[in-house]
């Protein structure tokens, strides 16, 4: 069934080599540490701090504020300083608990570690990815917990560990895979544990063949994981798209992983849980690949969520030359900061400092028609069309045409010849037909 | 703050692929074709060329200007249009014919359409129906002094008679500037195919069906040698791979550039074996453009998850 590739996409320039041979490194955090109540998709947690208390690393910090949510953890000891709107990557302020870092890093007894997944109920499998706060840490931040609770488990046939790392610069998921794959695969099993009828799948892309030998090689005894080379393409790691690869299945934007008998969790994220269910750590750490051309030392970093965005630059060595853009994420989806002053959040990937703005320099001309957005579109859409009626506000035809499917992958501006930012308006269209939706 | 960084919408990096780019292809790729018709020819072959294009792009400059509208020369679509006109004039044309059907071709045809990306008939290939109609005699003389004389050889076969191919497939006949050499223009048309300007997907589907067709309805069955002469002679070539695949002009969807190409191989071949004339390349792919926003409608592709991820 396999195709280990999908229909579109592209090839751009991947910037991976300049981080991608720098082992990761800690970073201890300096100053304050800011944690956004909002860091997942669903409600915002519930503060159970008030300003002035003293909390240790791995104290919870804030509650999950309903099922769909994660709690959030200190990750440094420290005083609570203010519960106040801060500055995250979006742009938007977000209520945000702020501790002051006492340097100690006193941290809470999580007992010893499991050592043995037979010892542990389903539920309690479940209960601890949730109580640790463990969230899709590829960028959505949809809760882990909620996702491993599908209506019928008995239907999941494949847990996909998405390993891809698709996106141009990022080396964090490589990083991980190269120097704790074995995380990874316990991780895994943990999953595995709650669904007895399936099968996991790293999946990792063709152009990491080192990682691809070192997971195969400790998964040569494993009957109930693979690992599956993906052709290299942007934008394999995409949730649907790495579900068709592996499985030849296609789900489309009414539908969930599991109603395809699916499950998909990104390499940090399925560490989170072999980190919360055999070690009781909640998540307070992820990977962040620091880099660019405007990076003096371009680096991978294991970073304590809530530190500020300028320390992760002073730590890489700061700027070689004045950036002129500076990406949360990869440069395909993420998004441009105007400051540097916000926070590493639980989704945070990557911290890339261009030199250049390629896409402010470039003045949009007439579309041609050339249909280059159409042959990339991992959607299967006609981007040109769809921008067409995002500007001219035509909700009835972009929803006719499938607008709702549109990913944001952002393939059809990459490689548009006439530099339209079709993504952008055709994003905003979806965005404004979305909370239509949820309106009604 | 005064430093504040540049924001904007996802993606932050973009391909270096640009309109100029493709247009420029698109020239380089010419470049086989019009030299052929320059050797072939002579001198006025080339200065009917540079006529031509020159005028097409100061049109287009002086139209801009006048109309108070941001001057688009430097995207090269103008170039290309005047470039592609002049492949499809005969040699011996007077320049002023050059000029009048660059004038057309960008003032009526593309720019009081809205300009490049608007037009829905390919300029060129527009200005030269008009030039046809208007000016037959000129249009229809392939005459060129001590060269060649008399009707180009798919004149010869329409009227019963044959052609050396070898001479049709070097380009060594009367004709249009840039339609005689079959050799040429492939060259240039593998040269856009490799650097994924264009696909096979139109002129492939086009070819195949004109032949098809021909030998269905022909009446010479399946004949190679006919065959061979109804694909080197005229302007299937060049209309084929650089007029139907006029991406403005041609739709935009997959599946609809199969079908703009079966389209295109029907009415080139109803126009040469029923029509009057032993041409029909030029008139098909005009009739065939203003098919595209219908075609493209119907042929919408199914989104992934919908059963579209397999096409």
């Amino acid at each position: 069934m396999a195709k280990l590739t999908f229909v579109g996409g592209i090839h751009p320039y991947d910037g991976k080599d300049l981080s991608k041979d720098k082992p990761i490194k800690a970073v201890l955090p300096k100053g304050d540490l800011v944690y956004p109540l909002s860091q997942h998709i669903g409600a915002p947690a519930t503060p159970i701090v008030a300003k002035g208390d003293h909390v240790i690393t791995g104290q919870k910090i804030a509650e999950a504020g309903g099922f769909v949510s994660a709690p959030i953890y200190a990750t440094v000891s420290g005083t609570v300083k203010s519960i106040e709107p801060r500055r995250v990557v979006t742009g938007d302020m977000v209520m945000s608990i702020v501790v002051e870092n006492d340097g100690q890093y006193d941290e809470v007894d999580y007992g010893a570690p499991e050592e043995n997944l037979d010892n542990l109920t389903k539920e309690e499998i479940i209960n601890r990815v949730k109580e640790a706060g463990v969230v899709g840490m590829g960028g959505a931040g949809f809760p882990t917990a909620v996702k491993l609770q599908p209506k019928e488990p008995d239907k999941i046939e494949y847990c996909i560990a998405n390993c891809a790392e698709c996106e141009p610069y990022l080396t964090s998921d490589y990083r991980r895979m190269m120097e704790e794959p074995e995380k990874l695969i316990k991780g895994m099993k943990a999953i595995l544990a709650l669904f007895d009828n399936a099968q996991g799948i790293l999946a990792v892309e063709d152009n990491k063949p080192d990682a691809c030998q070192k997971l195969e090689e400790l998964t040569k005894d494993e009957p109930r994981i693979t690992v599956s080379r993906l052709k290299t393409k942007y934008p394999q790691g995409a949730e649907r798209q790495i579900i068709y690869a592996t499985t030849g299945r296609a789900i489309n934007s009414k539908m969930l992983p599991a109603d395809a008998g699916c499950i998909v969790d990104n390499v940090d994220t399925v560490v989170a849980v072999y980190q919360a269910v055999y070690e009781k750590k909640p998540l307070m750490h992820r990977i962040v690949t620091v880099t660019g051309d405007a990076i003096a030392d371009p680096r991978n970093f294991i970073v304590r969520i809530g530190t500020n965005y300028a320390e992760l630059i002073d730590e890489a060595g700061g700027f070689k030359t004045q950036p002129e853009k500076i990406v949360s994420g990869g440069p395909m989806m993420g998004f441009a900061l105007f400051g540097l002053d916000v926070p590493t959040t639980k989704t945070a990937s990557a911290l890339l400092c261009l030199t250049k703005d390629e896409v402010s320099a470039m003045e949009p001309s007439a579309c041609i028609n050339c249909g280059r957005c159409v042959e990339v579109c991992p959607s299967r859409l006609v981007p040109r069309r769809l921008a067409v009626y995002a500007t001219n506000y035509a909700e009835e035809n972009f929803v006719k045409e499938d607008g709702l499917e549109c990913v944001e992958c952002g393939c059809c501006s990459y490689v548009c010849p006439a530099k339209r930012p079709l993504t952008q308006v055709i994003k905003s269209m979806r965005k404004m037909q979305l909370a239509k939706n949820r309106k009604k | 703050m005064s430093d504040m960084m540049k924001v904007s919408s996802n993606p932050h990096i973009i391909d270096k692929v640009t309109t100029s780019s493709i247009m420029a292809a698109v020239m380089i790729a010419l470049l086989p074709a019009a030299g052929f018709g320059v050797y072939n020819f002579g001198l006025n072959a080339l200065v009917l060329i540079v006529v031509t294009v020159a005028s097409a792009v100061l049109t287009e400059y002086i139209y801009e200007k006048l109309m108070k509208m941001p001057i688009t020369i430097k995207d090269c679509s103008a170039a290309v249009t005047g470039l592609l006109l002049a492949m499809n004039l005969p040699a011996s044309a007077p320049w002023w014919v050059g000029v009048i059907g660059s004038v057309f071709a960008i003032v009526v045809v593309k720019m009081l359409f809205g300009g490049l990306g608007q037009n829905f008939m390919n300029p060129a290939l527009g200005a030269r129906c008009f030039l046809l109609l208007s000016f037959t005699s000129i249009m229809t003389n392939f005459d060129v002094a001590d060269v060649y004389s008399g009707a180009t050889p798919l004149a010869i076969v329409k009227e019963g008679g044959t052609y050396n191919v070898l001479d049709m497939v070097i380009g060594r006949t009367a004709g249009t500037i840039g339609e005689t050499s079959m050799i040429a223009i492939v060259i240039g048309a593998c040269f856009l195919i490799l650097i994924d300007v264009i696909t096979l997907r139109i002129p492939g589907t086009y070819i195949v069906t004109f032949v098809i067709f021909i030998c269905l309805f022909g009446g010479h069955g399946v004949d190679p040698t006919y065959i061979s002469e109804q694909l080197a002679g005229g302007g299937l070539m060049l209309g084929a791979f650089f007029m139907a695949t006029d991406y403005v002009t041609s739709p935009v969807t997959k599946k609809g550039q199969y079908v703009f190409g079966v389209c295109l191989g029907l009415l080139t071949g109803i126009f040469r074996v029923f029509g009057p004339s032993a041409e029909g390349v030029s008139y098909a792919i005009i009739i065939s453009n203003l098919l595209v926003p219908l075609i493209e409608r119907v042929t919408l592709p199914k989104a992934f998850g919908k059963g579209g991820e397999k096409a």
